[in-house]
């Protein structure tokens, strides 16, 4: 309970604390109440950065998801050969830290010198990872191949503890292998999906890792307010702004912890039909 | 899902908890800037205190800092110094920042870069060392860092290195393709079109934005974009210098001259080595770069002076830091006399020059024989240090950073970083940049006015 209080409850209270004063350069602190969260709501850097991640989450998780169901789907169909080997290379990327990670990805991204510079100018192509136009795929990209082993993990695990006798049964009746999908494997996924689509939310509002690191090759592509954790970031190490970071990062958890529930609840509601 | 990214977080979140706690403790404590048990002191006590001795912090991440601490200790045997590398520019800055608000965990004497020198004076959390007679000191430094360290009337610190602008070139690059070396900006935008035309891998420079060297151009073509007078700031960056700049580079940015490779990345130093980037135009302290991290290019490069916009000689610095004392210290005095030691001897500076490469501020030791008949052989024997003193003396005066120059470079590539990716004009982009410093700065309290 202590443990509870100290380490979860007080840094959200006292983060809600900041949120309602103001420091300056000059002048010191004063109360403004809820200023801040006005100020946020018409901050139109902020909503920018909201909506990148929400065009990532749209985009990537489903992408992700599906791939890593598609994987989960073929181990346990027992026709892959050395599953075991997939089962690990597939999960491999998830046990490379996010940071080593995302400096692999940037050499491969190099344009010039990197791996696509080669790829470049080995097909005549113009291919330019870190650009403006299309540096958001380039991190969809790093996180897929990070994290769907991770999920992949979790489908497989749940497929894992089907009775051996529904398959039996469903033999009896006739059902092909797709049909066994369709009926008896996603039914059975659904609880996990719900928990790997809330975690997926979760880690896109929350998107920091693979873009600050990219940001040193792409400076112009990744700004000081890519994503809202980034925004919050620089509002605090670079302007000083403690408070409004604060504010940003209340917000943010808000959004997400609603987005969240309403997955849950729709999540849970289908399984009981 | 994100599960590092995720526990990360919470971990950002945690530290960002922990900067809030110092700054709720400096609500606490914020009356008690200026402790200083001897503000009072003067020079003389300084030589008193250095034999009499104690213990002093110093955070820098100066290469040579290790050396010049050892030699300093020996040479006062009772003064102990406890050095500190609590990270390269920003990262130190934010520490400092922390410390000064909170009112305590500041170091006696730290490493602070010019540009957010003024963002430190501003909290009056640095010793004006006049109190000790160290402005007896400005005939030992060249213009332009000796400007730097007078913020608003105060001697804030003592300049370490200096990085006076040149020319720095790829001459095998410049003879293959027959361009000669460009003395004024028309004739370097010139060489950039030929060099461009004659091999489309190569490029006269790289620049994809870089807020220190804009700056720097901007201060050369002698504009002043910032005007500081204790908390009133007027920002105009469309002044006659400016746009003086803006004229010569908007043709580079614009024409697709200028390889997008940003500073300090793998590709950049593979470039700087294979003749794609043909110049750059920098400070002083560059050849150290070139030699330890671009192999490459040895024998190639050249240096010649900073191109010129009417023949007439004018130069600028880019980079370099100051030593302060800071008004936490129990110490001052010592503090300062260490300072004294550390930038203003002989033999501290002769360690900084050859331990750590760098590029000295003190007018003696950048006019000493030794230091001008250096002839390096990366760059094929040049004495390149005779063109980089000469271009310390040229250093337009009266430049000013913003009091906040440290968060005004964090938002950079957002405003002005943006016309170089899509090659347009600098102009509005930097009155872009100027209206969200005018909003920052007004949200700190200052009174900011956008010309």
């Amino acid at each position: 309970m202590i443990g509870l209080a100290l380490f979860v409850i007080a840094p959200i209270v006292y983060a809600l604390y900041l949120s309602v004063f103001r420091s300056q350069l000059v002048g010191g602190t004063t109360f403004v109440g809820l200023e801040n969260y006005l100020t946020l709501f018409g901050d139109a850097k902020f909503w920018d950065s909201f909506l990148r991640v929400l065009l990532f989450l749209v985009v990537q998780v489903p992408i992700m998801l599906v791939l890593s169901l598609v994987a989960a789907l073929a181990l346990d169909s027992m026709r892959l050969h050395g599953a075991g080997f997939f089962r690990i290379a597939i999960f491999l990327p998830y046990a490379v830290p996010g940071v080593v990670a995302a400096l692999i990805w940037g050499f491969i991204y190099g344009d010039q010198f990197g791996l696509t510079g080669a790829v470049n100018d080995a097909f005549g192509w113009h291919l330019a990872p870190l650009s403006s136009s299309w540096i958001l795929g380039s991190i969809g990209n790093i996180v897929t191949w990070e994290f769907m082993g991770y999920n992949m993990l979790i489908f497989y695990s749940a497929l894992r503890v089907v009775s051996p006798d529904l398959y039996e049964a469903a033999e009896l009746d006739g059902a092909g292998a797709f049909r066994q999908i369709t009926s008896i494997k996603i039914p059975a996924l659904r609880g996990s999906m719900v928990i790997a689509v809330i975690f997926s939310i979760i880690g896109s509002f929350q998107l920091f890792n693979e873009p600050n690191l990219l940001q040193t090759l792409a400076p112009n592509a990744i700004g000081s307010y890519f994503t809202p954790n980034m925004y919050a970031y620089n509002l605090s190490f670079a302007g000083q702004q403690f408070n409004y970071s604060a504010t940003v990062a209340i917000v943010m958890g808000v959004i997400t912890a609603v987005i969240s529930y309403i997955v849950q609840v729709r999540g849970t509601r289908a399984e009981n039909l | 899902m994100h599960h590092s990214t995720r526990s990360s977080a919470w971990r950002r979140v945690a530290s960002v908890a922990v900067a809030g706690a110092v700054a709720a403790a400096a609500l606490v404590g914020c009356s008690s800037s200026g402790t200083g048990s001897d503000s009072g002191s003067s020079a003389s006590d300084v030589t008193a205190t250095l034999k009499k001795g104690g213990t002093i912090t110093y955070w820098t991440w100066t290469p040579a800092a290790k050396a010049q601490v050892a030699a300093f200790e020996k040479a006062y045997p009772k003064v102990h110094v406890k050095l500190v590398n609590a990270g390269t520019n920003t990262t130190e800055y934010t520490k400092l920042q922390n410390a000064v608000k909170a009112g305590k965990g500041a170091p006696d004497v730290a490493q602070v870069e010019y540009y957010a020198l003024s963002q430190f004076a501003l909290s009056d959390s640095l010793v004006d060392l006049k109190q000790f007679g160290f402005d007896s000191l400005k005939k030992d430094y060249s213009t332009g860092p000796w400007g730097n360290v007078n913020v608003q009337g105060a001697l804030v610190g003592l300049p370490q290195d200096s990085g006076p602008m040149a020319m720095f070139y790829n001459k095998t690059e410049f003879e293959k393709y027959g361009i000669s070396v460009p003395t004024t900006w028309d004739e370097y935008v010139a060489a950039a079109k030929k060099l461009h035309a004659a091999n489309p891998d190569a490029y006269i420079t790289a620049d994809s934005g870089d807020p220190g060297f804009a700056t720097s151009m901007i201060w050369q073509a002698g504009g002043h974009p910032f005007t500081v007078d204790g908390t009133k700031v007027t920002i105009n960056l469309q002044d006659e210098g400016t746009k003086k700049f803006t004229s010569v580079w908007n043709e580079l940015v614009q024409n697709k001259l200028l390889s997008q490779t940003p500073g300090w990345t793998d590709d950049w130093y593979k470039a700087l080595g294979n003749g794609d980037i043909a110049t750059m135009i920098t400070g002083a302290w560059f050849p150290g770069i070139l030699e330890s991290s671009v192999k490459d290019g040895s024998g190639q490069w050249a240096v010649a002076p900073i191109p010129t916009y009417d023949g007439k000689a004018a130069n600028a610095e880019n980079g370099g830091s100051a030593e302060v004392v800071m008004k936490q210290s129990k110490n001052q005095a010592l503090a300062a006399g260490f300072l004294q030691w550390l930038n203003d001897s002989k033999k501290s500076v002769s360690i900084f020059i050859n331990a750590g490469g760098g590029f000295p501020s003190t007018t003696a030791d950048q006019n000493s024989s030794a230091f001008l008949n250096q002839a390096p052989e990366y760059f094929n024997g040049q004495k390149i240090n005779k063109v980089l003193v000469s271009g310390a003396k040229d250093v337009v005066s009266g430049w000013q950073y913003l009091p906040y120059e440290v968060y005004a470079n964090s938002i950079f590539s957002d405003t002005v970083g943006q016309a170089y990716s899509n090659a347009t004009s600098l102009d509005p982009a930097l009155k872009n940049w100027q209206k969200q410093l005018v909003t920052y700065g007004n949200q700190q309290g200052f009174t900011v006015k956008g010309k």
